[in-house]
């Protein structure tokens, strides 16, 4: 192993993913350096996305190939503060990406702003409900930016990434059959919806039926051919139901290897490094300033990268990661409440319920997309919350993503048999006729739910590894279950043969072994208090002002919406601030405390 | 640049008609390939191994009015197949120490490799049977055999610090993925369990049937390498 300095350069972006990619072009644009540096290999959708070879369950989806392998480096998982946290050993819960593109080029692709309320919800719930209404221990908190702030922001992902949807209301005025929950846009989507798959369209009628409101779910898979603001060029998507854990060989989903780097490897000032596992940020005498990033290459070789300016764009808990391995910013302690890096981690409340619908009926489940067809009347504060006693809220949908036989298999109607002749005729039955309505809800932030440094194990590094305290909560169970049971209606209106609500059931701890969702967020916040976020405004870190952490850590609580369209959004926030306030300024803090 | 790329894809989906797009390119693959290799009988499982493999997974996984069972569908060929890989060596887990139990709930704790669950859980099933019935377990009767699976399942017996019902998991587990994925793996012979499903395997191509309500997708299975069904 050697080690070796290499020359400055202006920036360097920790992680070759969406937030990466759109943060190294966004700098490039401003004539600075960029080192891009991905801890995985190289990738792209040619090569990874290629038909046939890529249409391979087994690899793709059941044996993670374009996943991280937590063989290198996990988590330790542990429900409560006085149990042992254990190693996340095998992939299950939740599935980190790797390699250029990050996850982004595995991800399904549905594609959502964030609500104004979800923006400000602590203000909001005070306001409309008061302050007692939050329950002890939870950290509910604001973002400190709003959603007329994010607002072109949005707009430029969503023509960055090709998002096919329907408005509601564009500048003030009823443009369409959006969401009428839906915040106001100052334009549509780039592209048309995509078109309701049968079971969409099934849920659609019912929900109609049963007095919602349903609208095609906004999804970067192309609708028709499209060429966004760098050139990128889109094909249509064609339903092949490989969204979710491959590369789109049809060039229909957006991600950061068709819709950004091809523009960004134009940019004479941009390198992009694979295989360089940045172990942590290097920072002065004074502990206030960054130089740069120390990584390891593939040979094992410690590399030092010097930068004025650091960007850590990798997923979410690898960014408290790195904050915590290079002493950016003070580790938060749930005994004493003090700290913020590691402070309101938390994930998103997903269940699935699933539908059986009479043998006449063929769901053809391998048919998808990222569209689908969702209800917000649950979602957010859309509904009075008041006699309810709950915060947060859930979406309802059908967001079929294409469903292959092993997991269809392995999801044979729930609470049947497990193996022998009338699993398989239960297991056949439920993959030929039924569908999946999910609740994906909102994930409060609680005082004793946090990220620090495990005490045991470490990666491949040496490095201790990353230990997360996490379980449901009450308020978080009963939001669940109230939303769920919302889909009764829908259900008898679906003429369903079978039903099995999926549900959090209140005796049952968050469980690793069951897959939920890669929605990991907070863990290192924005806000407007230093005390309480360990970013600001512009998701730059309170503490080290030439550090900016961008990524779904900046949520200061979960909501029911996916992250990805807010984090994209956040990305180009807050480079515009670097561009248009930072790089013009002294290189400090662009909040003062 | 992304343009060719996009450019092709448009090109196999706009001017043939999508099914038989998706198959000829297949058979193209499949063409443009060497014939496989068929590959030894067993490269990780001893013939004893195999013998209990092969009864256990149809007993999971039986023929039946429904279909082929695990046997016919090449199953215990697929498992011995992804000994060899580095997910089978344990290469895809977090495998360091130290290895401590806790609740169920927090995952997989055991510092055995898939390589390992097996051959410590044969060995240890077998040697319980012999034990209990005085026979392997391949030759006792179905019934018995179905018996013996459920104990498993349920966790009845520990076998030198392997938990019976994590070797029956890992069983049952693999017998799917045998049975359903694509049969490039060695499982899934002649695509017996994607015909049984009604899965149209790696067609990928539904821009036609999107929206064609009530009407099933009429086409069977095509595999990676070109096979049709």
């Amino acid at each position: 192993m050697a080690e070796k300095t290499l020359p400055p350069v202006d920036a360097v972006v920790v992680g070759a993913g969406w937030a990466g990619s759109i943060m190294a072009k966004e700098l490039c644009e401003a004539g600075l350096s960029v080192v891009m540096l991905e801890r995985g290999g190289r990738r792209s959708t040619a090569k990874d996305g290629a038909y046939p070879s890529s249409i391979d369950e087994l690899e793709g989806a059941t044996r993670y190939k374009l996943f991280q392998n937590p063989a290198q480096t996990t988590v330790t998982v542990r429900n409560r503060l006085d149990q042992e946290a254990l190693p996340y050993r095998r992939l299950a819960a939740f599935l980190p990406g790797e390699g250029v593109g990050g996850a982004g080029l595995h991800w399904t692709g549905v594609h959502f702003r964030a609500m104004p309320q979800d923006l400000r919800l602590r203000s909001h719930v005070i306001e409309r409900y008061g302050r007692n209404f939050i329950p002890e221990g939870m950290n509910l908190q604001d973002y400190g930016v709003t959603y007329e702030e994010l607002e072109p922001f949005f707009d430029r992902a969503e023509k960055v990434f090709g998002t096919s949807g329907q408005a509601y209301t564009v500048g003030g005025k009823v443009v369409g059959k959006g969401n009428p929950f839906a915040p106001d846009r100052s334009d549509d989507f780039p592209l048309p919806p995509l078109r309701d798959v049968y079971t969409a369209h099934l849920f659609r009628k019912a929900a109609t039926e049963a007095g919602f409101h349903p609208y095609a779910m906004p999804a970067a898979n192309a609708s028709h051919p499209y060429t966004n603001p760098y050139g990128a060029q889109m094909g249509p998507c064609n339903f092949c139901g490989y969204c979710s854990d491959y590369a789109c060989y049809m060039y229909a989903k957006a991600s950061p290897n068709v819709n950004i780097l091809p523009a960004l490897k134009r940019h004479a000032s941009f390198t992009l490094r694979s295989n360089a596992h940045v172990l942590k940020v290097l920072l002065d005498s004074t502990g206030k300033k960054a130089t740069g990033v120390v990584y390891q290459d593939a040979e094992g070789n410690h590399i030092t990268q010097p930068a004025g300016l650091v960007i850590l764009a990798a997923f979410q808990f690898h960014n408290v990661h790195l904050m915590l391995l290079s002493g950016i910013g003070k580790a938060y302690d749930p005994h004493s409440n003090t700290g913020t890096v590691g402070r309101n981690f938390t994930y998103q409340n997903i269940t699935n319920t699933t539908v059986l619908m009479p043998p006449t009926r063929s769901t053809d489940q391998f048919i998808g997309s990222a569209g689908g067809v969702a209800i917000d009347d649950f979602n957010c504060d859309n509904f009075d919350h008041g006699p309810l006693g709950f915060i947060g809220g859930s979406p309802l949908w059908v967001n079929q993503a294409g469903v292959k036989p092993i997991a269809g298999a392995k999801g044979a109607f729930p609470g049947g048999p497990r193996w022998g002749s009338a699993w398989k005729k239960q297991a056949v039955d439920t993959y030929r006729h039924s569908f999946t309505i999910n609740a994906q809800g909102s994930n409060m932030a609680y005082r004793d739910v946090y990220l620090d440094l495990d005490p045991t194990w470490t990666n491949v590094y040496g490095q201790p590894l990353l230990r997360m305290t996490f379980d449901w909560k009450d308020n978080d169970i009963r939001m669940n279950r109230y939303v769920v049971s919302k889909l009764d209606g829908v259900v008898k209106a679906l003429g369903a043969r079978d039903v099995h609500y999926g549900m959090r059931d209140p005796n049952t701890p968050f469980d690793v072994r069951d897959y939920q969702t890669t929605h990991l967020c907070g863990g290192a916040v924005m806000g407007d208090a230093p005390k309480t976020s360990a970013l600001n405004r512009y998701l730059q870190s309170w503490d080290v002002p030439n550090v900016f952490v961008v990524g779904a850590n900046a949520f200061p609580q979960g909501m029911g919406y996916n992250p990805t369209g807010l984090v994209a959004a956040l990305a180009y926030w807050s480079a515009h601030h670097i561009r248009t306030q930072w790089l013009r300024g002294n290189g400090g803090p662009l909040v003062t405390p | 640049m992304q343009g060719i790329g996009a450019g092709a894809a448009a090109l196999s989906w706009g001017t043939l008609h999508p099914h038989s797009a998706r198959a000829e390119q297949a058979s193209a693959t499949a063409q443009n390939q060497a014939p496989q290799t068929p590959r030894p009988p067993t490269r990780f499982f001893t013939a004893a191994e195999l013998a209990f493999l092969t009864a256990a997974c149809e007993r999971l996984f039986p023929e039946d009015d429904m279909g082929p069972g695990a046997t016919a569908l090449g199953v215990p060929n697929f498992i011995d197949g992804q000994m060899n890989t580095p997910w089978g060596r344990g290469e895809k887990w977090f495998m360091a120490a130290p290895h401590r139990s806790g609740p169920a709930n927090l995952g997989y704790q055991l510092p055995y490799s898939p390589q390992q669950i097996y051959r410590k859980g044969i060995t240890a099933v077998q040697a319980w049977v012999m034990q209990n019935h005085h026979a392997a377990f391949e030759n006792l009767p179905a019934a018995t055999q179905d018996a013996i699976l459920s104990a498993l399942e349920h966790n009845v017996t520990q076998f030198d610090d392997l938990p019976a019902s994590a070797f029956f998991e890992q069983l049952r587990s693999d017998t799917i993925e045998g049975a359903f994925s694509d049969p490039i793996h060695l499982g899934n012979r002649h695509m017996g369990g994607w015909k049984m499903m009604g899965f149209p395997g790696a067609r990928a191509d539904y821009m036609d049937w999107v929206d064609r309500y009530e009407t099933p997708y009429p086409y069977g299975p095509v595999s990676i390498n070109g096979e049709t069904a």
